[in-house]
């Protein structure tokens, strides 16, 4: 059992790098991880300062990016956002995946009637507008990043916990599960020991799916003006600063919205990939 | 069917009670209160403005009323608005919204599902990979990307539309292209992986047998049966449409219900966060039950199970 997963691991990771879209989403998601990580601090430029004498410039050798209405280093401030953007979409990625997999393995594992009430539950949450409580969980949690990142999670773990639910109801019927039963260990230990380790592919290519559209949630509060505060930024809000002012200067609406879209495109491509990578029917195909 | 339609309607009261009830409770919690925004008003204008609307009541009591006006339908007086009802104000706002929404749905579909059909006749190929990359990309490019690219190039820089407003019919084109074009992306991938997997079915054979044309079975009889996992998906998209909106409808300065909710929730207006909100869990719900029976109606091996 210990040897088993470690090859399965090993095997998906060699099958990802060898696809060519997944590999290079993998090697550009480290870069701008790297940069947003680590560049506001080895940069030149700070986000935050100012200088109105210089106002907006475009891109030129002093500031790669050119600069913003206040005379900000734009790089330095994509990075800084990036890095706000990144965040949340890990954080907030956490916390639904947290409640995603307690919620569809709990249910699962009962069964019957508590797991049909349960999935029911799901049913309904996903028909309902839960784009409008982001918003109201924002205004009534003020625009602080730890409720940010928790109004996204804590509607964003539907999926999550349907896919998890049905994973783990084919898997509660395995021979495996069965013995553990019989040996009389407890539910606790069998959910934690036996069906988490099998999902454990499955929660991972879900996760990957959710940081992009977590981020893209994000990013759409800050547009609204709901999200990070100033002098604070995020992509989002960067794209929203870049559209107020894009007939003058285009530049502080491209270059964001080109690096947004990019990562989320890579995002998406690594997760294709890891899902390719790990299902097991790929397997027995190959 | 009636039964069934019955039984989703009993069983949508619950729901909207406890959303009526988390949303009543949200807004309360929300620093500030209805009044403190635009200037600060005297202490007893305030005062008065309270008692005016119920608001120096006790919380249960409001609660109590709130719902009593509620089985009326009666979703309350507006605060910004004075002399209004946020009723009238919904529905004045949600034409506008509906409008929007259906020529974005329209973009969405009638770009996704040709895309996809004609992706999926010529799997592998350089027009499948060009439509299947397109689509990648709209997953990957909100509308709040694509919103303002849209007016920079077409309003700004060729000068063909008005970059806001909501008056002429042209003014209807990129706000429902940048609503639309995003979820055209998702339907196309949907319709194309159905339409692969409906190609090989026998009934396409028997179809072709008869010697009725390849176009005509692929595009009638094809496309009929692979489109009915593409019409599930017309619930989330309708709830994508709705988020979309908040943003298409300031961007454009569009006077819609999606606008009218986000400033409401700035303002702390009580009674028209409510209602919007409940407007919108409604409007879905009717939405899904309606795709659910027409998913019925179309497909007779369906059965309508009530929980």
């Amino acid at each position: 059992m210990s040897a088993a997963p470690e090859s399965l691991w090993l095997r998906a990771a060699r099958r990802l790098l060898r696809n060519r879209m997944a590999a290079v989403s993998l090697v550009f998601i480290a870069f701008i991880g790297a940069a947003c990580a680590f560049g506001p601090a080895a940069l030149t430029h700070d986000y935050m300062v100012q200088d109105r004498i210089l106002g907006p410039v475009a891109p030129s050798a002093l500031h790669w990016l050119g600069t913003d209405t206040l005379g900000r280093d734009l790089l330095a401030r994509l990075l800084q956002g990036g890095q706000i953007s990144l965040q949340v979409g890990l954080i907030a990625t956490a916390v639904s995946v947290l409640i995603g997999v307690i919620y569809g393995i709990v249910s699962a594992w009962h069964g019957g009637r508590i797991d049909s009430a349960m999935m029911h539950i799901v049913d309904v949450l996903y028909s309902l507008p839960f784009t409008l409580f982001v918003i109201l969980l924002t205004v009534v949690f003020g625009q602080e990043l730890h409720w940010i990142y928790l109004a996204i999670g804590t509607v964003s773990w539907l999926t999550m916990a349907r896919i998890v639910r049905n994973q783990a109801q084919t898997l509660k019927t395995q021979p495996f599960v069965e013995a553990a039963v019989c040996l009389g260990q407890s539910p606790l230990r069998i959910m934690t020991r036996h069906l988490l380790p099998n999902l454990a592919g499955t929660i991972v290519i879900y996760a990957t799916l959710t940081v992009p559209s977590v981020m893209m949630i994000e990013a759409f509060i800050s547009f609204l003006g709901l999200g990070v505060k100033a002098p604070m930024t995020s992509w989002g809000l960067l794209i929203k600063e870049g559209a107020d002012v894009m007939e003058e200067y285009p530049w502080l609406l491209i270059f964001p919205s080109l690096i947004f879209s990019t990562t989320l495109f890579a995002l998406n491509f690594l997760g294709d990939g890891l899902r390719d990578a790990l299902d097991p029917r790929a397997e027995k195909q190959s | 069917m009636a039964r069934y339609i019955l039984k989703r309607f009993a069983g949508m009261v619950p729901v909207l009670l406890v959303i009526a009830t988390v949303t009543f409770f949200l807004v309360r919690f929300v620093p500030g209160g209805p009044f403190d925004q635009e200037r600060t008003l005297p202490a007893p204008v305030k005062a008065q403005l309270y008692a005016h609307y119920g608001l120096d009541k006790p919380l249960y009591a409001q609660y109590g009323r709130y719902l009593l006006n509620l089985l009326q339908g009666d979703l309350g007086p507006s605060y910004k608005y004075p002399g209004w009802s946020v009723n009238e104000l919904i529905v004045e706002r949600a034409k506008v919204s509906l409008e929007l929404g259906l020529w974005g749905l329209l973009v969405a579909v009638a770009l996704g599902v040709p895309a996809g059909a004609i992706a999926a006749a010529r799997p592998n190929t350089w027009l499948d990979h060009t439509l299947t990359g397109l689509s990648t990309l709209g997953i990957c490019v909100p509308s709040f990307v694509l919103g303002p690219l849209l007016i920079l190039f077409f309003a700004l820089k060729l000068g063909w539309f008005h970059a806001l407003g909501w008056e002429s019919a042209g003014d209807r084109i990129l706000p429902a292209l940048a609503l639309g074009l995003v979820f055209a992306a998702p339907i196309t991938r949907l319709t194309r992986a159905n339409m692969l997997e409906v190609r090989n079915q026998d009934y396409m054979r028997t179809a072709r047998a008869k010697g009725l044309s390849g176009a005509r079975v692929y595009f009638v009889h094809g496309l009929r049966n692979a489109l009915v996992p593409v019409m599930t998906y017309l619930g989330p998209t309708t709830a994508g449409l709705i988020s979309g909106s908040f943003v298409i409808e300031s961007m454009f300065n569009i006077p819609g219900l999606g606008k009218l909710f986000v400033s409401s929730a700035f303002n702390r207006e009580y009674t028209m966060i409510c209602g919007t909100v409940l407007f919108y869990a409604v409007a879905l719900l009717m939405l899904n039950l309606a795709v659910d029976v027409a998913l019925a109606l179309l497909n007779p091996r369906v059965r309508l199970e009530a929980k």
